[in-house]
């Protein structure tokens, strides 16, 4: 573990002033509740110059309902958020998800808007400095080419946040502050398949709040799988969002995590709406689901696993709320 | 560059020059000599460092001290009052909930917030409260008897 690298302390009160501190400061970092940064700091991961520390932006830590919506503020706490009675009973697939990061007293500390823009994972570069010597680096921080895909001119870190698909799954939307304003877009659209650079946020841009659809005619479960039950982040996860009206399945929704350089939105599922779900409507959930992976050597955990264990939890969480809704 | 850090420790207001960059587990220990807070990973993983910022869980060797600046940090050293250790440490010294003791300030802190929360937990939710809190010596069975038996709600032998 590194020493910290010297660094600036600042502290905005309003998100307008937070921009303009990292406008100021290029080489700045944005930090929450700093569960993921502060490791990456210290393994010397991260360049940094300033950090902007967004405790003290008190309009980012609010959850509230409006026109049918739930905001989650950025600053919100994930403790908050699966302690929350409104998500727990409207969102259960964001409640569970948010409880299964990490352990406790990382969800006491860590933010949604941190979970949203965690850095993407892989057993060459979470690492410690000397580790990362003796393996030569590669191209994610410090070195060149890819440990896992050798000829690749792309790094494959997998996005590994279980808060993502969750809300992918329910249809969120994020507010974002930018040099040019506020801009709302869906959440799928803060991603790209790039271990190096998975948010499609420009430098200095802040996350400031995500809302999601309370509509109860859906319901909806997330499911990771992972080294240590404790705490750990997924080795793969799945949330299911389905709509079930009589003996018809009416919608249907499926985000992964833990198997590319972002979260996923499977597609091609139309097919199984408008009838009950049966054994084919199961085996092409798991086609898609398969089609949809890019799962490569990036835990010590083989790929093959991986890559099979999400189909079994999306079938798996797809029946189960299949039947629960009847 | 060093500015005024202003915070409660331990129930005493503060003043002190902090570096931006101090972490708060290093300016606990190295600053104020409360070397009660352990670093036991290298950095996020093992919960030795817990300490209480406002009441709630938080790992010192992640935290940079000044985002803690106008809060109340409460550090294993402020559970002993002249000599007196709580009922927390007492049960943890009297059911063998510690034997090399490297955990154990970061496992009191993680259970003291806990019981402020929840004074009756059982066994599950104690073990949940625990979950990011690592021994590599108890296998965790003692440090749960411990913290039951500091609430009262061991079941009987
Ligand atoms: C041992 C361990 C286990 C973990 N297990 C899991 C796990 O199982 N699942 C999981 O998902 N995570 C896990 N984590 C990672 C982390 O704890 C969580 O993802 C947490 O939610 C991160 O939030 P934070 O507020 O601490 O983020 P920070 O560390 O403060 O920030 C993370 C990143 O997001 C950026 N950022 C933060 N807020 C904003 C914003 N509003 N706008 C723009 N950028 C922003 C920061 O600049 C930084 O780059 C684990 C971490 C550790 C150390
Ligand atoms: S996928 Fe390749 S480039 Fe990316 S972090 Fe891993 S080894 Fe490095
Ligand atoms: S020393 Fe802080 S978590 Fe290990
Ligand atoms: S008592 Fe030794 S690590 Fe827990």
């Amino acid at each position: 573990m590194n020493s910290l690298p010297d660094f600036q302390y600042l502290r905005p009160a309003t998100a307008a002033d937070a921009l303009r501190m990292h406008a100021a400061n290029p080489a700045s970092h944005y930090i929450a509740g700093g569960t993921d940064l502060m490791p990456n700091i210290r393994r010397g991961l991260v360049t940094i110059g300033a950090a902007i520390d967004l405790g003290g932006l008190g309009e980012l830590a609010e959850i509230v309902e409006q026109g049918g919506a739930l905001r989650i503020g950025s600053g919100v706490s994930l403790a908050r958020i699966a302690a929350h009675s409104e998500v727990q009973v409207r969102l259960p697939a964001v409640a569970q998800a948010a409880l299964s990061v990490a352990g406790p007293t990382h969800r006491a500390g860590g933010t949604l808007g941190g979970n949203l823009c965690l850095d993407t994972r892989c057993n060459y570069y979470n690492q410690s400095e000397a580790w990362r010597a003796g393996n030569n680096y590669c191209m994610k921080r410090d070195g060149e080419g890819c440990r896992v895909a050798k000829k690749s001119k792309r790094c494959y870190a997998a996005f590994s946040g279980d808060v993502a698909p969750a809300l992918i799954a329910m249809n969120a939307e994020v507010e974002i502050l930018g040099a040019r304003g506020v801009r709302r877009q869906p959440l799928t659209e803060l991603y790209q398949d790039d271990g190096m650079k998975w948010l499609t946020l420009a430098p200095g841009e802040l996350l400031l709040t995500v809302s999601v659809p309370l509509d109860d005619v859906w319901v909806s479960a997330y499911e990771k799988v992972r080294m240590r039950g404790a705490i750990d982040f997924p080795l793969a996860g799945v949330a299911v969002a389905l709509r079930r009206e009589k003996d018809v399945l009416t919608g249907l929704r499926i985000a992964c995590t833990g198997v590319a350089s972002q979260p996923l939105l499977i597609d091609g599922l139309d097919a199984v709406l408008g009838k009950p779900l049966d054994d084919a409507s199961l085996a092409l959930i798991a086609e898609q689901a398969d089609l949809a992976n890019r799962s490569m050597k990036t835990t010590l955990v083989d790929v093959l696993y991986r890559r099979g264990v999400s189909l079994v939890l999306a079938k798996r969480l797809t029946q189960r709320l299949w039947d629960a809704a009847a | 560059m060093k500015t005024i850090l202003r915070l409660s420790v331990n129930g005493t207001p503060r003043e002190d020059a902090v570096a931006g960059n101090a972490l708060l587990i290093d300016y606990l220990r190295d600053g104020l000599g409360l070397s009660g807070t352990k670093q036991g990973c290298d950095g996020g993983e093992c919960g030795a460092c817990t300490v209480l910022v406002d009441g709630l869980p938080r790992l010192a060797c992640g935290t940079l001290a000044h985002s803690v600046a106008g809060r109340e940090v409460e550090t294993i050293e402020s559970l002993s009052h002249e000599g007196n250790i709580s009922r927390l440490q007492r049960a943890f010294h009297e059911h063998l909930g510690a034997q090399c003791g490297f955990c154990t300030p970061g496992m009191i802190m993680a259970a003291e917030a806990l019981l402020r929360s929840n004074p009756q937990p059982d066994r599950a939710q104690i073990r949940e409260a625990l979950a990011g809190n690592l021994c590599r010596c108890t296998g965790y069975v003692k440090i749960v008897d411990s913290v039951e038996a500091a609430c009262g709600t061991e079941h009987a032998l």
